[in-house]
């Protein structure tokens, strides 16, 4: 009905004039200068600091929110209280909101002039705060459905083999959903890898100590430095993409037995 | 006595599941608990097994009142309708399941899974995953399963309702030779009274979260305590006001005369051929319908037809003014 | 888990790590753009560039916003109802954009539209200007905002099934009757969810649109852009207030999307229907 050719084509079209003209105008623009060039970029001590910062921060990150979105899942399907609601809505805050406010808002509590004296400006406290903040949806909203679709027959069934609580968490429920749990995670962690506008505000993008890999991007574009920008770019979507498929080779491993 | 549940009342709101029901579970027996569905056996079952707790009442396994016991701590097995497998466990880790969290070493383990996947049939299918298993192999497993921790009493729920009617028939026999190899007291929930009365030697009628009676099937179906378990235990039609099964009923033509001073005339209103007997629908005159039940045979000889005028009567009637209908007894 | 000894514990946990993480903050925001009183707020919200910007980004999501939501029904459409080799690819290139930092995106866009970019002399031959102009800013908020759209409709197609869309054929319905009458009405609510998403990340980008932009306030300042040049030229109540329009923005759009979303009532321990 949208006509066989004509549809494809056209969404073809589309796709590539925003996505993949650009993709490869990027890898095309990082080897401009041949491969010495592109070394170089990548070799540059301000390029490797930003890059290890981020993709530590990122998995750290990953990590802690995926323990928290756990948490959370737990106590929005499980718990009942007044205001559960409002929490669930909370929860959706960090996804509605722009970048750039999402900064605003931790910065404004949590930098020089914070209510609460604390003051995480220009440090890498700041870049985690910012991350976990943004994050924060993907870890949730990826286990939640799988934790409330968990067959309760499954636990009665644990229980009368004679499993503590403890065990039927350990032994039946986590395993359960660690697949969700690993979406969640790499979710987050491509998210941070790529974030800009919630840092900025708040990193102060020190050189060495919490410039992000987007900031260094950013910076080398607006010094005119286009090929050394691509370059970079390239190295992190590539590493980005193997720790993605890395996660995605471990969910389908553990979710072969999930198969019914 | 294995199971005795004394005055065991439950409610969930407004409704009320469980009535004041009192029950003996002979050691080593199976007994079905058999009524409609939503009349409260399964209630029943859980708070036996301990996955629920009832309002007031006690119950008792092997004499110890475990009421208040965790369900973890009775040494019940359970199975469920729809089996409750371990999706990310083998069926051999399935199976060992309890053994493990009562950290039994690992020699001990394996050679009781072998004994039981044996047992069940899936000796081949050790590695497999339940998502790779048909429904009758899964429930197999369940019981391996619960079988694994020896319990004093196996509870089954539904167990053979999500299968198709020829792998429920297969396992309902497996089930009653399994019970007789290996004769842990076992109570079944279920709300075919065909199954019940196969599988079973002792049945217990829950109706509305009320007992109707208790006792061994042949009996129940030959002296039902009331008009439900009549009813619902086996066919029943009224003639004359009164129940009859249509097994015990006979036809025959109106130029014959009245066979009996109980018979009812009526017409034929259908003939259904299902197999081995025919269902005979009557329009009676006076009263509603019945229907009689007739071998392949009689109904041959009888060459009955839709239309045709018939007299029904008793197959066991005689005119004695004071003949008691052995059904409905008191 | 039947017993409720662990709920208190973990509710408060919870509880506390959100508030010190996502409620607090955006209450200091609050707080701080109408610390000086209502007018004053109004007033940093009506000067001619705030305005400005605020216009720019309205246009920018009026364009960008429909783009892509034809471009997801269809690509949706053309996923779920048809098999072809490389259906897969098409698939995985569409979340790109979720994958990729917007920084990377705004600078492929400008390899490709600027004035040194692969189009850079046809674009100028012809009097066009992409990069640092309305044009591109609008492309820079399609490419971030691709998959969303998709990405709600096309599980919902796919659970759906053809049945439906089969009968309405067999009845005598026309293809575009069949999509009217009987496709979008169940893919109503998914793409509401899906159209909600879109338009909140294109009103809140920010990476892409800035490098992409140039950023000269009352030319080609979106409202996020507006609010960080408020920031670095020390003029934060702006910031705040900017901020706090956006804010109310998010807000609505989280009602819609609490709304509309279909899962909802799963999240809740209920069955999905």
């Amino acid at each position: 009905m949208i006509g066989r050719v004509g549809g494809p084509a056209l969404a073809v079209t589309y796709l590539s004039l925003l996505v993949l003209l650009p993709l490869a105008a990027l890898i095309t623009n990082a080897f401009s200068g041949g491969w010495s060039e592109f070394w170089a970029a990548i070799t540059q001590p301000e390029a490797v600091a930003a890059l290890e910062l981020t993709l530590a921060i990122s998995g750290i990150v990953a990590v802690i929110n995926s323990v928290a979105g756990l948490a959370i899942a737990f106590v929005l399907v499980r718990d009942d209280f007044r205001g559960k609601g409002l929490l669930s809505a909370v929860i959706d805050l960090p996804f509605a909101l722009p970048t750039i406010v999402a900064g605003l808002t931790l910065l404004a509590l949590y930098g020089v002039n914070s209510p609460l004296h604390v003051d995480l400006a220009g440090t890498r406290f700041g870049v985690g705060a910012a991350l976990l903040f943004v994050t924060l949806p993907f870890c949730v909203r990826s286990v939640q459905p799988v934790l409330a679709e968990l067959d309760a027959e499954v636990e009665d069934a644990a229980a009368s083999l004679g499993a503590t609580q403890r065990q039927v968490l350990r032994r039946v429920i986590l395993p359960s959903i660690l697949p969700a749990v690993l979406a969640g995670a790499g979710l987050a962690f491509a998210r941070a890898v790529g974030e800009y506008g919630s840092i900025i505000l708040i990193s102060g993008n020190l050189p060495f100590k919490t410039e992000v890999a987007s900031s260094w991007i950013f910076g080398l574009v607006q010094s005119d430095d286009n090929p050394a920008a691509s370059s970079v770019s390239i190295l992190l979507v590539s590493i980005a993409l193997i720790v993605l498929l890395g996660i995605g080779w471990a969910r389908r491993r553990f979710d072969l037995s999930e198969s019914v | 006595m294995s199971i005795e549940v004394e005055s065991i009342t439950k409610r969930f709101g407004d409704a009320v599941a469980l009535d004041d029901v009192s029950l003996e579970v002979p050691t080593g027996s199976l007994t079905a608990l058999l009524g409609p569905s939503g009349g409260g056996k399964s209630t029943l079952l859980r708070i036996i097994a301990g996955l629920d707790t009832p309002d007031s009442g006690i119950v008792l396994i092997e004499g110890e009142d475990l009421t208040h016991t965790p369900a973890r701590s009775r040494g019940v097995g359970f199975c469920f309708q729809h089996y409750a497998p371990f999706r990310h466990l083998t069926v051999r880790r399935n199976v060992a399941f309890g053994l493990e969290i009562r950290h039994r070493p690992k020699a001990e383990i394996k050679a009781r899974v072998d004994e039981l996947l044996e047992l069940v049939g899936l000796a081949h299918l050790g590695e497999r995953y339940p998502s790779q298993l048909s429904g009758g192999q899964r429930q197999r497993m369940a019981l391996a399963r619960a079988l694994a921790i020896e319990p004093k009493v196996l509870l089954l729920d539904e167990p053979f309702g999500a299968l198709d009617a020829q792998v429920r028939t297969q396992l309902r026999l497996w089930l009653r030779d399994l019970h007789a190899t290996l004769p842990v007291t076992t109570v079944l929930v279920t709300h075919d009274q065909e199954e019940a009365m196969e599988v079973a030697d002792r049945l217990a009628i829950i109706n509305h979260g009320h007992l109707e009676q208790v006792g061994a099937p042949a009996d129940m179906y030959d002296h039902p305590a009331n008009e439900f378990v009549l009813t619902f235990l086996g066919s029943a039609t009224r003639l004359g006001g009164e129940w009859v099964r249509p097994h015990d009923l006979v036809v025959h033509p109106v130029s014959e005369g009245k066979p009996s001073a109980t018979a009812v005339e009526g017409t034929v209103a259908r003939v259904t051929h299902l197999g081995f007997e025919v269902k005979v629908e009557v329009d009676l005159v006076g009263e509603e319908s019945c229907w009689v039940q007739l071998s392949r045979g009689s109904a041959a000889e009888l060459g009955l037809q839709a239309g045709q005028r018939v007299w029904v009567a008793r197959s066991d009637a005689s005119d004695a003014p004071n003949h008691r209908h052995p059904i409905l007894s008191a | 888990m039947r017993s409720s000894r662990w709920r208190l514990p973990l509710r408060s946990a919870v509880l506390v790590y959100l508030g010190l993480l996502v409620i607090l903050p955006v209450g200091t925001v609050f707080y701080r753009a109408f610390q000086h009183g209502l007018g004053a707020a109004w007033d940093a919200l009506t000067t001619p560039d705030a305005l400005h910007a605020i216009w720019l980004t309205f246009i920018v999501a009026i364009i960008a916003v429909p783009l892509n939501t034809i471009f997801g029904v269809g690509v949706s459409l053309i996923l779920a109802r048809h098999r072809f080799p490389g259906a897969w690819l098409l698939d995985a290139l569409v979340d790109v954009p979720l994958a990729i930092s917007p920084v990377i995106i705004g600078l492929g866009l400008i390899l490709v539209y600027g004035h040194t970019g692969w189009f850079g002399n046809w674009l100028a031959a012809h009097g066009i200007t992409v990069i640092f102009s309305v044009p591109g800013i609008v492309m820079a908020s399609a490419a971030v905002s691709l998959p969303y759209v998709v990405r709600s409709v096309l599980p919902v197609l796919l659970e759906i099934g053809t049945e439906q869309e089969q009968a309405a054929r067999t009845l005598g319905a026309r293809p575009f009757t069949v999509f009217r009458r009987i496709t979008l009405p169940s893919i109503r609510r998914g793409l509401a969810y899906g159209v909600t998403l879109t338009t909140a990340r294109v009103l809140g980008e920010f990476g892409a649109v800035a490098i992409v932009s140039g950023a000269v306030a009352g030319r080609t300042e979106t409202l996020t852009l507006f609010i960080s040049d408020s920031f670095n030229s020390l003029q934060p109540e702006s910031g705040y207030v900017g901020a706090v329009a956006l804010c109310l923005a998010a807000l609505i759009v989280l009602t819609l999307l609490t709304v509309t979303d279909r899962n909802r009532d799963a999240w809740h321990g209920k069955a999905v229907a």
